[in-house]
């Protein structure tokens, strides 16, 4: 697939570009092009088209930039490679077709990144999300050195093994870009590939973010509150799987509430990700948090594959 | 004879499992095939990261015919019978068996089976799908569409095609057919994925090699492994460089390329502010690339580094090198900062006042700060040993007992043993683990601590095994005995001690540490003494937080460590000090009542045994005759109990007394002062440099001339006694000279009296070699009473007196060896 595009739109000038240029490459291979979670989250997997439709038989086949947020990794912008919200490029797709490394390392062609220039590899990396009881086998995929992927053959999700597998593709996008670019500093990032006065950079867009979000993260978020709302989220995750657990009577044991529980174990995840950046939870109650995100998201797993979407026949 | 080339080609397998996967492929399929009755002249596998390959030399075409009988039932036998002969061999009718006679049961029937030999094809396709899917991969995983039904092939990664030909040189190699969830064998293989993208079609070995290698692929690691450190010490050299060989690095990125291109990059001069091994490990662990150092610049390193590429690329690296160039450079400059971050004061250093005051540290010091920091944080060393800063708190004191025993000066044993930790909270060991104590080392320099304290924050950690450097300087050993005693007798306590393969705390290492420092350093030491102390540390400490904790919240300990404590609350209150002391004792009991009583009597003679274990590990590999080993021991521990009695103080009236006093010992019970033996009444078992020394002496006895006869006297000798007591002949209390007849015995006498208090007197002054030189001269009227005189004398008290004689023989050797114990 060969696009014509102007220069600005290009991944090399443009991180608006690269986006684009994803999009495109991804849509003409047969994804949904979805948008991204309109939830606090800290990986694009936890985005329900991630996590919930990677279970079950159906196929299913989609990719969407995730909006990611990591409390802890907040620099107040002084940081010129770490965020504490960033871009995921999330590819999905079940079952994995035979031929992934190649659709992917066409994916780099497509923005710009030549194999017999530089140099490609995939490097063991067993990926693992403790919250999400999920793990895959798979690579941290390098050019010239740089990770600039992730790439994942899930194996288990929701604590729930994948049948079948599904491959999961996650791209950092202010790095690739970076990388694309020839940028060393993020915030200097050419966002809408314009020059001059025209010129819109990612720190005119996220730098004030930053600073503002990293004191909210470490300093002023409402600890008592948040604790709070951990309980509510979990609480009413529960309730929520339970009200739509199927009856006896049904003729068809469909859970009808999935959805909107698995939003409240996401809550719950992010509450958990904002108290640990505040340092208020110690190194034993971590894992608790853990366990407690973990046993929601294995439910809300669970209660999907007696859905349509989760592959339940229809009667 | 066939050959027969097997390949499996899958997605990247990870470096660190390719030498042993191919190695268990080779092995499986081997050890098949000669089960199956085939034989083969040669097998060598090779791998890349895509690929696992089997070359199979001078295979047998097939296996041979097998026949034999089965002999069945009576020709007369019931019909049942004959059926069940009939499932049994396999047969359809009784027409297909044989008759055969016997003269005594009569005609009989026989099954003749004849298994053909099968051809090595068939074999070898049953066999590699059968080991395929049974490999023993560390982690496996499903993938594809076949993943959506259960028990789909499992491999490391995507197996995505089998290369399987069979055949002799003389003949075009045919294709072995199986198939495996969808996947068909062939003869059909892809080269570099990126230089070579296309097909390639291969016949057999040979062939395989060379296209494999015009497609850019090197098929042998050990050749990818040439060509990586051959073309990296060029490029160095060129450059005026020399390569910091790794050995481990060159294995993973041999594992990682296909077509190794070796490149140069560089980072700022900067950078080489921060120590080389920290930039090293930066470089090594994120980047899996070389450091080079300027040729003949000692240790110092260069900003030139060397890469291995999996390209040969179209501008000749020009922008892989500037690419990784990049990715170090933002490396380092997180290491610069953790450097000089750990030079700085901590942002929470107004919490640290309490913990400064604990351990005397002067919070205007970075490591002071960070060790105080340590102590705040309550980090954990060990759910039941209490924290990282109590545990200093226990090597200080037991340190601070052991700076006299060694000869080191006790301000400085104290101040090392307070900072001997405190890199564990500096941002570098953070990073990389390994560099603990070389980085205490350094930041203690750089705040002007003394050499020896600074020497001691790294050497403290050593001997980490047999090869490893034992420190020397005093200070150095006395913390570093401090802290492997106390993990010693902390983990003896908990019950945590290794069995078998099973060692996660490395005891049987830090035994052999303290072994090897009081030897080779020739430090007399009191191991019982000394571990009981540290011991007593342990116990008050475990029994004043155990008390806190359970007052606090049980949900952050895990159930283990709960019951550990309650099982301590319950035997004694907490709040009531003089149960509380009792616990801790001169003995240092752990639970002072009850059947689950575990004093240090209980288990320190196990933990002695353990030390003499090690001990003998020890001497054998340094070449001592295991007999020896025994023999000594065995002589050492029968005049004076082990390890109980008189060097333990018993505790005072009603036990009750406050562990301050016990923790100052009288001067003369110091643990290891042992000026002369039986002073301290400690047993010679109990110190190691004595016991190493006795099997010396005796190895040097048993190499001379008089020392074997002296040996074969004294066992003669033993042999009689032995014999009579069991006959429960008289045997005389005493030797009474008025009752010798020949000069023999009078001069056996005279001599045994004499190298007594000789060997005796040389004991007493710890020479060892003298004792043995005394007993030596033993020989010569040892020999001539055996040669000259009948000790079994008619005359009762004669034989009595004569077995006495001989009864001195025994005590005297007995002094230093328990000559029976010793072969030949």
């Amino acid at each position: 697939m060969t696009i014509e595009i102007p220069a600005h739109m290009h991944p090399s000038r443009s991180f608006q570009g690269l986006i684009l240029t994803l999009h495109n490459y991804w849509a003409d291979y047969g994804c949904l092009i979805l948008q991204p979670y309109d939830m606090e989250v800290g990986a694009g997997t936890f985005h329900p088209a991630t996590t919930l439709r990677a279970l079950g038989p159906l196929r299913w086949n989609a990719a969407y930039v995730q909006p990611s947020r990591r409390p802890k990794d907040g620099r107040y912008g002084e940081n010129p490679n770490r965020l504490q919200h960033y871009y995921q490029y999330q590819v999905i797709l079940k079952p994995n077709p035979p031929n992934l490394q190649e659709l992917y390392l066409g994916s780099l062609e497509a923005i710009g990144v030549d194999p017999l220039l530089h140099d490609i590899r995939f490097v063991e990396d067993d990926w693992e999300s403790p919250t999400l009881g999920a793990w895959g086998l798979g690579w941290e995929c390098w050019c010239d050195g740089m990770e600039v992927s992730q790439f994942t053959y899930f194996q288990q999700v929701c604590g729930i093994e994948c049948a079948p597998v599904a491959g999961e593709l996650t791209y950092g996008l202010e790095r690739l870009a970076m990388y694309v670019q020839g940028v060393d500093n993020v915030y200097d990032l050419n966002f809408n590939g314009r020059e001059g006065a025209e010129k819109v950079t990612y720190g005119d867009v996220f730098l004030q973010a930053e600073q503002e979000y990293s004191r909210h993260n470490f300093e002023f978020a409402n600890t008592s509150m948040l604790l709070r709302h951990f309980e509510d989220a979990e609480a009413e995750c529960k309730a929520l799987l339970d009200a739509g657990t199927p009856k006896p009577s049904d003729n068809l044991a469909m859970h009808r509430m999935v959805f909107p529980a698995y939003d409240q174990c996401i809550k719950a995840s992010h509450v958990f990700n904002l108290l640990d950046a505040r340092g208020v939870i110690s190194v034993t109650e971590r894992q608790s948090y853990i366990l407690r995100v973990r046993n929601l998201a294995k439910a809300c797993g669970e209660a999907f594959l007696k859905t349509r979407a989760g592959g339940l026949a229809a009667a | 004879m066939p050959d027969l080339l097997l390949e499996l080609r899958s997605e990247e397998i990870p470096a660190r499992m390719q030498r042993k996967a191919a190695g268990d492929l080779r092995k499986m399929l081997t050890d098949g095939l000669v089960e199956a009755g085939l034989t083969y002249e040669a097998a060598r596998e090779y791998w890349t990261p895509r690929r696992l390959a089997l070359d199979i030399r001078g295979l047998t075409a097939r296996s041979k015919d097998i026949r034999e009988e089965i002999k069945g039932p009576s020709t007369t036998a019931p019909e049942q019978a004959v059926q069940g002969f009939l499932r049994k061999a396999g047969l359809s009718s009784i027409a297909e068996a044989h008759v055969h006679s016997d003269p005594k049961k009569g005609d009989f029937y026989v099954a003749h089976i004849s298994k053909p030999g099968r051809a090595a094809e068939d074999i070898i396709a049953e066999l590699v799908p059968g080991i395929i899917k049974s490999f023993p991969w560390p982690k496996s995983m499903r993938w594809g569409p076949a993943s959506a039904k259960p028990g789909s092939l499992r491999w490391v990664r995507p197996l995505q095609s089998i290369v399987c030909t069979f055949g002799p040189e003389t003949e075009e190699p045919v294709v072995v057919d199986f198939e495996i969830d969808g996947i068909r064998s062939g003869n059909v293989t892809f080269g570099h994925r990126f230089h070579a993208p296309g097909a390639i079609t291969v016949r057999r070995f040979d062939d395989y090699v060379s296209k494999l290698e015009a497609a850019r692929v090197v098929l042998d690691a050990d050749r990818r492994k040439e060509i990586i450190l051959a073309d990296a010490r060029n490029i160095a050299f060129a450059n005026g460089l020399d390569l910091v060989e790794d050995e481990g690095l060159l294995e993973e990125v041999s594992g990682l390329v296909e077509w190794p291109v070796v490149l140069m990059g560089e980072f700022e001069r900067d950078f080489l502010t921060i120590p080389g091994e920290v930039i090293r490990l930066t470089i090594r662990a994120n980047q899996k690339c070389f450091v080079t150092r300027p040729q003949s610049a000692g240790e110092d390193l260069s900003n030139r580094f060397i890469l291995i590429a999996n390209i040969e690329a179209k501008d000749g690296g020009r922008e892989i090198a500037r690419g990784n160039g990049k990715v170090v450079r933002a490396r380092l400059s997180d290491a610069l900062y953790f450097w000089k971050t750990d030079q700085g004061d901590l942002p929470d250093l107004d919490q640290l006042a309490g913990s400064a005051e604990k351990f005397g540290l002067d919070l205007k010091k970075p490591l002071d700060q960070r060790m105080a920091r340590l102590d705040h944080l309550n980090v954990t060393f060990h759910a039941k040993l209490g924290t990282q800063g109590q545990r200093v708190e226990r090597i200080k004191r037991l340190a601070g007992e052991l700076a006299p025993v060694v000869g080191a000066d006790s301000a400085l044993v104290a101040r090392a043993a307070v900072l001997a930790k405190a890199d564990l909270q500096t941002e570098v060991v953070g990073e990389f683990p390994e560099l603990q104590g070389a980085m205490g080392r350094k930041y203690a320099l750089l705040q002007g601590e003394d050499a020896s304290v600074a020497a001691a924050a790294e050497e403290h950690y050593k001997p980490q095994g047999p090869s490893d450097r034992v420190p020397t300087d005093p200070v150095s050993v006395a913390v570093a005995l401090a802290d492997k005693l106390d993990t010693l007798t902390g983990f003896w306590a908990i019950d945590e001690k290794p069995t078998g393969s099973k060692d996660p705390f490395a005891l049987r290492r830090a035994a052999l540490g303290v072994i090897r420092i009081l030897v080779e350093n020739n430090v007399r030491a009191s191991i019982a003494q000394a571990a009981q102390r540290a011991n007593r540390y342990a116990s008050e400490q475990l029994f004043h937080s155990g008390a806190a904790m359970l007052e606090g919240d049980m949900d952050t300990v895990d159930g283990e460590t709960e019951y550990f404590l309650y099982s301590l609350r319950d035997q004694h209150s907490p709040n009531d000090e003089e149960t509380a002391i009792q616990i801790i004792d001169e003995d240092g009991c752990f639970l002072p009542n009850g059947s689950e009583r575990r004093g240090f009597r209980e288990y320190g003679s196990d933990l002695l045994a353990f030390f003499h274990d090690r001990l003998k590990v020890y001497l054998r590999e340094s070449g001592a005759r295991h007999d020896l080993i025994d023999a000594v021991l065995s002589a050492g521990s029968r005049p004076i109990s082990p390890l109980v009695g008189e060097m333990s103080a018993k505790p005072t009236e009603g036990g009750a007394v406050p562990p301050a006093s016990h923790s100052v010992a009288p001067p003369s019970a110091l643990p290891g002062i042992s000026p002369t033996r039986g002073e301290i009444g400690q047993s010679p078992n109990d110190d190691l440099l004595q016991i190493v020394r006795r099997v010396e002496a005796l190895g040097s006895l048993l190499d001379t001339e008089d020392g074997k006869n002296l040996l074969a006297g004294t066992k003669r000798a033993a042999n009689i006694l032995a014999a009579e007591e069991k006959k429960k002949t008289l045997v005389a209390e005493t030797v009474e000279p008025a009752l010798f007849r020949e000069d023999a015995e009078k001069m056996l006498y005279a001599a045994v009296n004499h190298a007594e208090k000789e060997a005796g007197q040389a004991i007493k002054n710890e020479d060892f070699s003298a004792a043995m030189l005394a007993l030596s001269v033993l020989r010569e009227p040892v020999d001539s009473f055996f040669e000259g005189v009948l000790v079994n004398d008619e005359d009762q008290a004669v034989r009595a007196n004569r077995l006495a004689l001989l009864a001195r023989i025994r005590a005297a050797t007995d002094q230093v060896a328990d000559f029976s114990k010793i072969v030949g």
